[in-house]
């Protein structure tokens, strides 16, 4: 069929320029549109980010580092000058690797449970699990403050409390996430794999399990992204403990080190060399192939 | 190989299913199913979409369980053995190839489960016999739909089942790599010398490559046999009907004979071998194959006693080349199908008046009272 049609398209191809050069100004704004509603879009999300990086390099002066006074590596050279600060990362990083590990686990098998059983509470479970994403925060955390109050008492409130909070609404992200994955699973490969002679516990972990783990993946990063950055529901049950955003919160209103700033673009530069290290490693496990 | 006794391979062992029952509710999807699948055969299970080839294959490799009835392989009652204790392999109506590894591990699979431990040779070997060594470190999805296929094989024809299960292999293929991989199939079977159980709604394929057909209709088994005896013997209407295509005329007995068999159809006498016919009195029809009957013009001289039926004019002709497909009207409405040689003879135009006869022997009776349309929507949905 091409080779048909080749022939007569070529002296139209020939005549073309001298028309699309008078059509040129429509035709180069509907070429470029997308291009330039692309960097808008782009500019629009990382100029924030772009003036934290910027800002991480201000020279530190009394409290309020909001104002550019000139250069300095100060800030970056001593990131932790301030103790509290550094401390409440630390913090925030320990709730979100363990609510992120226990909400994983959890959220994966109910998310097994839900695609592969039928049973009578399943309906009932399903609209259970979509409360938390879509109550209000201050309503669940103001519910979970009452419920730790009243059977731990407030002065058990902190770590323990702040993780228990966290994995009950990360839970309930990580099981729509591999309950997607699993739902999009063919079931026959599993009968493959039994037919196969792999007993239950093989066909999960050579078969089910791989086919999975995209899944379970994602659910996990976005379950700690969402414990990291949360603020509402935390304040409730951090009895004492200040995590990094309540630390955030609480010194824009007494002070703003430039320090902030330097943790702000740490964070940025991790996440992006994770990302960037996860494509190279993928392209070259493909290259391999 | 010791893992062929854990998996509890016998010698001889044919595949027996005995009252193999499978119901969902209220519905019941297999019916009571009897039969025997001799060692070293290849057994086609022939039937309509949704008859429970499916079901009935699932159940053989323990996929699902049965309501009632017992499998047997050999001596051996493996009725209540897991999928995974089965010396059973089954070649999947989608494939169901592991998209996360690559067709090496892929059809590596089965040995590596149970615990061979050098299986670089096997793999390799089996990769060559299906012709698709090159492609041994691509993943599934970068395969056509053929190669796909020959790789399920080869994944499952690697653990030398004693029965391998094929469900409808070849039915995503083209009519040309069909009729190839039926080939390949056959040659291989042959190879090897496994019990194969292939399951299609195919009934040229089935007639092609099994040396035993069993047709399936609506959970049950209508008949089973050689592809010879299937299409001469018919044994129900829809036999006749899926298997090939057949005149029917509905009749009645007149009388027996000694091997004849005497029966009015249509208001005309015709005969009918004893042997080939399992009634003998009331009511009968009477069927014959459109490629054994031949057309005459009115008044033309047709051969000493044959049976014919006069008053029929052509209502179709159509001009196949190696043969001509005529459709006939007889006077009482009834329409018959003719296949005619391409022989050199006079092509007859529609609206001839013709008389349709045929050698009284090529015949055979079915029992009277059946659907005689039953099984031949089936045929059309084929063909289309
Ligand atoms: N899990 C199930 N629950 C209820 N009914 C079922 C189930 N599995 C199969 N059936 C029914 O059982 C009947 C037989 O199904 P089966 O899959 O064996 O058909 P099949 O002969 O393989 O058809 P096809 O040629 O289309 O593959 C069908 O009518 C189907 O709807
Ligand atoms: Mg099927």
């Amino acid at each position: 069929m091409t080779a048909v049609t080749a022939p007569p398209a070529a002296p139209t191809t020939a005549a073309r320029p001298p028309e699309a050069r008078r059509r040129s100004p429509l035709a180069w704004a509907r070429e470029h549109l997308l291009l330039a509603v692309t960097v808008l879009i782009f500019v629009f999300m990382l100029l924030p980010n772009v003036i934290i990086f910027w800002m991480s390099f201000n020279q530190p002066q009394g409290k309020f580092d909001y104002v550019w006074h000139r250069f300095s590596l100060a800030a970056w050279q001593n990131p932790c000058a301030n103790g509290e600060m550094c401390h409440s990362i630390g913090l925030s990083l320990r709730i979100g690797v363990v609510a992120t590990i226990v909400a994983t686990v959890l959220g994966t098998m109910i998310a097994f449970a839900m695609v592969r059983y039928r049973f009578k509470a399943r309906s009932g479970i399903n609209a259970l699990l979509f409360l938390p994403m879509a109550a209000p925060e201050v309503v669940m955390g103001a519910t979970l403050a009452a419920l730790f109050f009243n059977t731990i008492g407030p002065g058990g409130l902190g770590f323990w409390t702040i993780t228990i909070a966290h994995v009950m609404f990360c839970v309930s992200y990580v099981v729509v996430t591999v309950k997607s994955r699993l739902a999009g699973m063919d079931p026959t490969l599993e009968r493959a794999a039994q037919d196969l002679y792999a007993t239950p516990t093989q066909t999960f972990r050579y078969v089910t399990l791989p086919l999975v783990a995209p899944g379970i993946a994602a659910a996990a990063l976005l379950a700690f992204a969402l414990s990291i950055d949360d603020y509402i529901v935390t304040v409730f049950t951090a009895g004492n403990l200040e995590t990094f955003p309540m630390y955030i919160w609480g010194s824009v209103q007494r002070a703003y080190p430039a320090q902030i700033d330097v943790i702000g673009s740490l964070m940025l530069i991790v996440t992006m060399a994770i990302i960037a290290l996860s494509q190279v490693l993928g392209r070259a496990r493909s290259a391999r192939r | 190989m010791s893992s062929n006794d854990v998996l509890g391979r016998t010698e001889g062992g044919d595949l027996r299913l005995a009252g193999l029952t499978k119901r969902y509710g209220s519905f019941t999807a297999v019916d009571d199913l009897d039969l025997t699948v001799p060692q070293g055969s290849f057994f086609a299970l022939l039937g309509a979409s949704g008859c429970g080839k499916t079901t009935t294959l699932r159940m053989v490799s323990g996929l699902e369980e049965p309501t009632a009835g017992r499998i047997f392989l050999g001596d051996q009652d493996v009725t209540d053995r897991k999928p995974y204790r089965r010396p059973v392999n089954t070649v999947f109506q989608n494939y169901a190839l592991f998209p996360h590894l690559d067709i090496y591990e892929n059809v590596a699979f089965g040995l590596r489960r149970r615990g061979v431990k050098d299986v670089k040779k096997p793999v390799t070997d089996m990769l060559d016999l299906v012709e698709l060594g090159h492609l041994a470190k691509r993943k599934p999805g970068q395969l056509s739909g053929g190669q796909q296929q020959r790789i399920a094989l080869a994944r499952a024809l690697i653990n030398q089942p004693q029965v391998l299960l094929l469900d409808e292999p070849l039915g995503a293929l083209d009519l040309k790599l069909r009729r190839q991989m039926q080939i390949e199939l056959k040659r291989i079977q042959l190879e090897v010398g496994l019990t194969f159980v292939h399951v299609t709604h195919d009934q040229e394929e089935a007639m092609t490559m099994a040396d035993t057909i069993a047709v399936m209709n609506a959970g049950r088994i209508e008949q089973m046999g050689s592809p010879a005896e299937l299409y001469e013997n018919p044994s129900t209407t829809f036999v006749a009907n899926f298997l090939g295509q057949s005149n029917l005329l509905t009749g009645t007995v007149e009388g027996v004979d000694g091997d004849v068999v005497t029966v009015t159809a249509h208001g005309q006498r015709l005969t009918l071998d004893a042997a080939r016919c399992p009634v003998r009195s009331g009511a009968v029809i009477l069927g014959v194959r459109p490629e054994k009957v031949h057309l005459a013009r009115t008044g033309a001289e047709i051969p000493a006693g044959h049976n014919r039926l006069t008053g029929g004019t052509v209502v179709d002709t159509s001009f196949i080349g190696v043969s001509t497909q005529y459709l006939v009207t007889l006077a009482t409405g009834e329409e018959v199908s003719v296949f005619e040689q391409n022989t050199g003879r006079e092509i007859q135009r529609p609206g001839t008046e013709v008389v349709v006869h045929w050698d009284p022997s090529q015949g055979f009776g079915l029992e009277g009272g059946q659907d005689i349309e039953a099984g031949a929507a089936d045929i059309e949905e084929d063909a289309a």
